[in-house]
């Protein structure tokens, strides 16, 4: 299992974000994407869900590219973008059930209220999402992270919005996925602490995009 | 591949319900645009008989296209719209789930209400049923073409105008025969058959072409 | 000789060979519209009588009608090979095709109202073919407007390009509509376009008009490829580095 990506180049508007990208990525390996605002983190994270299209190079995950394979790669895929997928009209446990099923997987109930538990949500389940706060519906689009089968995690900015108790689970939750052969891109200023597997870095204020390796075990 | 199907439309109904000054709001539009008419072009008895298809089909093109632009834009704000595009189904199923809802709450409120229309325009029984006829027949198709229009526009500033601009000309079929059928069943001995099979068509076409088309669109717009 | 077509896909490569090119159009043009309006004009045979000269007018309205309809299949000829092979040189080819179109069905749309006026009697009648060519007109401005309000120009290209696509899958079945609102009958009232009938005489004026008419949209449509170039790729080298860029910047 392995996501690999080629020399990949994004242009927005008339910049070019970068160009050449190009590493591999197998199981039991996190991925930060560091950069100033406005040099294509998000853009890179949409590019290898398959959300948006590169100018040049290839994404393949299994050694296939991610067009010619939509259901499967997107089957083992888990993204959280900038935004929650939270609708206000719904509870905390509609919309994670809503959510989940989406993607495929159906759970019992009592499963989604252990998972909006374990986030921090307790007492919160059956709110109107209305009432939730900012932090509070990141944790509910996070619970899903408890819940998914998905091996491949791209999730944009994860700990933005939330409190030291969600971020500590946060952490938790991420290292114990990459040390269960997961894989992990994120894009984040805050430390995640590994007990097991690598830690890769991608800088994209730099022009040459090679990603440096730091070892942590 | 069907469960992605019944989420979505499920989801977009509960959704509604919880909110359902939306559905009124269309349905209103249609019956206050229905009641100008008579004020602007007068109240006799013929003339209201004569210009009533054209107005009734006039009156549905507009509040059709004037829920459009909350079909896709609502999803496309808070992200839901990046979760249906990455789910593992095909994304064409999941949009005509979303249309499908859309009609359900727009499409189909209008035809129920269409009879006020043949109350206000002193219309025969016989012309009532045909008029809710061809809108149930032609409606679908408003929400199937408007739905690529509502997709191309995804996100824009003053996206609601140019739906409208977009959409509008797309609509003359449905207008000129949807218009004709209940026209012509004011005539006497003259078949509407020939009319209701060219909308049937057209009803068949958009259903197989309108949601591939509109997730191509809606790959481009999300990019 | 062997030409590299797809050389000339690179908008770098294209902008000068469009440059030699737009002169030799315009004036294959000129000599075009003169010699066809000529002919038209004074070489045909005058078998009506003076008040009827009024027809005339024809060879400017068809030609512009046919234009109109043949630039939006050129239009929609790029926008599907963008589509397809996803080069931008394509899309910018689509947009600058649907203005020299949207110019040729108002030509068309005015021609005929005149026309009309003095055949018919009326500026504007809601005949078939007259209809069409306003729904024409209106598929052609939502393609500029959509194109012009969605700032991202990757996701311009496309959007426009599949509202093309769209709008030639349902012109022929609006076409149809207007022209058989009563699915029983189907009569239009227009004259037969049938060429056939047309005095051949009258169709070489026609034909020799309709030419420089191609040939006006050619350049046209180059000149106005070639501003989008600029305006698109105005950060490149390339652009930094043409003659005429560099004399403007010095003057100022």
């Amino acid at each position: 299992m392995s996501l690999v990506v080629n020399n990949l180049q994004c242009i927005r508007g008339e910049k070019e974000l970068f160009s050449g990208l190009s590493f591999v990525l197998t199981n039991k390996q996190l991925m930060r994407i560091e950069g100033q605002n406005g040099t294509g983190k998000t853009t890179l994270l949409r590019t290898l869900c398959g959300l948006s299209q590169a100018d040049d190079g290839e994404v393949l995950w299994h050694n296939l590219t991610i067009k010619k394979q939509d259901e499967v790669f997107r089957n083992e895929l888990f993204y959280l973008g900038h935004h929650n997928a939270i609708k206000a009209d719904l509870s905390a446990l509609e919309n994670l059930q809503i959510n989940t099923a989406l993607a495929g997987a159906s759970y019992s109930e009592e499963q989604l209220l252990q998972a909006l538990e374990d986030i921090g949500l307790f007492g919160s389940e059956y709110k109107s999402s209305a009432q939730l706060s900012q932090g509070q519906k990141r944790r509910v689009a996070l619970a899903g992270l408890l819940l998914t089968n998905a091996k491949l995690w791209i999730l944009d900015e994860p700990f933005v919005a939330l409190d030291g108790f969600a971020v500590k689970k946060l952490q938790d939750v991420i290292a114990s996925h990459v040390e269960n052969d997961g894989t992990v891109i994120l894009t984040t200023h805050q430390e995640v602490p590994l007990t097991q597997g690598k830690i890769l870095t991608i800088n994209l204020d730099q022009s040459n995009n090679k990603p440096n390796r730091s070892d942590n075990d | 591949m069907t469960s992605a199907f019944w989420i979505i439309l499920k989801r977009d109904l509960l959704l509604a319900l919880r909110r359902r000054s939306e559905i009124f709001t269309v349905l209103f539009f249609f019956v206050v645009v229905i009641s100008l008419f008579p004020l602007g072009v007068g109240t006799e008895e013929a003339v209201l008989k004569k210009i009533a298809p054209g107005v009734v089909w006039i009156a549905a093109l507009l509040a059709s296209t004037l829920a459009l632009d909350r079909l896709f834009s609502a999803d496309y704000e808070d992200g839901t719209l990046e979760k249906i595009v990455l789910a593992p189904s095909f994304l064409s199923i999941s949009v005509l789930a979303k249309i499908l809802a859309h009609w359900l709450l727009t499409g189909l409120p209008l035809v129920l209400i269409s009879p006020l229309v043949g109350l206000f325009y002193h219309l025969p029984i016989n012309t009532i049923l045909v008029m809710m006829l061809v809108l149930l027949i032609g409606t679908p198709v408003l929400s199937m073409l408007g739905a690529i229009a509502a997709a191309l526009t995804l996100g824009l500033r003053g996206g609601g105008v140019l739906v409208s601009l977009l959409v509008l000309p797309l609509y003359i079929p449905v207008l000129v025969y949807g218009a004709g059928a209940i026209s012509t069943s004011m005539m006497q001995g003259v078949s509407i058959e020939p009319y209701i099979l060219l909308l049937l068509a057209f009803s068949l076409l958009a259903m197989v072409f309108s949601p591939w088309v509109t997730a191509v669109a809606l790959k481009i717009s999300i990019e | 000789m062997k030409i590299n077509w797809f050389k000339y896909s690179a908008p770098m490569s294209f902008y000068p060979l469009a440059g030699k090119l737009i002169p030799l159009f315009w004036i294959a043009a000129i000599v075009c519209i003169a010699g066809g309006l000529y002919w038209g004009f004074f070489k045909t045979a005058d078998v009506l009588n003076d008040q009827k000269q009024y027809y005339r007018i024809i060879y400017v309205h068809v030609a512009s009608a046919w234009m109109a309809m043949w630039l939006y299949a050129v239009m929609v000829f790029w926008a599907m090979l963008g589509l397809i092979f996803n080069t931008r040189l394509s899309y910018m080819l689509a947009s600058a095709t649907a203005i020299t179109g949207t110019v040729m069905t108002v030509i068309a749309l005015a021609t005929g109202a005149i026309w009309g006026k003095t055949s018919w009697g009326t500026y504007w009648d809601w005949d078939p073919k007259l209809t069409s060519f306003l729904i024409l007109l209106f598929v052609y401005i939502g393609y500029i407007a959509l194109q012009s309000a969605i700032d991202d120009k990757r996701r311009s290209d496309k959007a426009s390009a599949l509202l093309a696509l769209v709008g030639l899958a349902l012109v022929p079945i609006i076409y149809y509509a207007v022209n058989c609102p009563d699915p029983t009958e189907c009569a239009s009232l227009h004259q037969e376009s049938s060429l056939k009938r047309v005095e051949s005489n009258i169709l070489i004026g026609m034909l020799v008009t309709t030419l420089g008419f191609w040939m006006y949209s050619f350049a046209t449509t180059l000149m106005r490829a070639r501003i989008i170039i600029l305006e698109r790729e105005r950060s490149t080298t390339w652009v930094s580095k043409l003659a005429e860029i560099t004399n403007s910047e010095r003057k100022h």
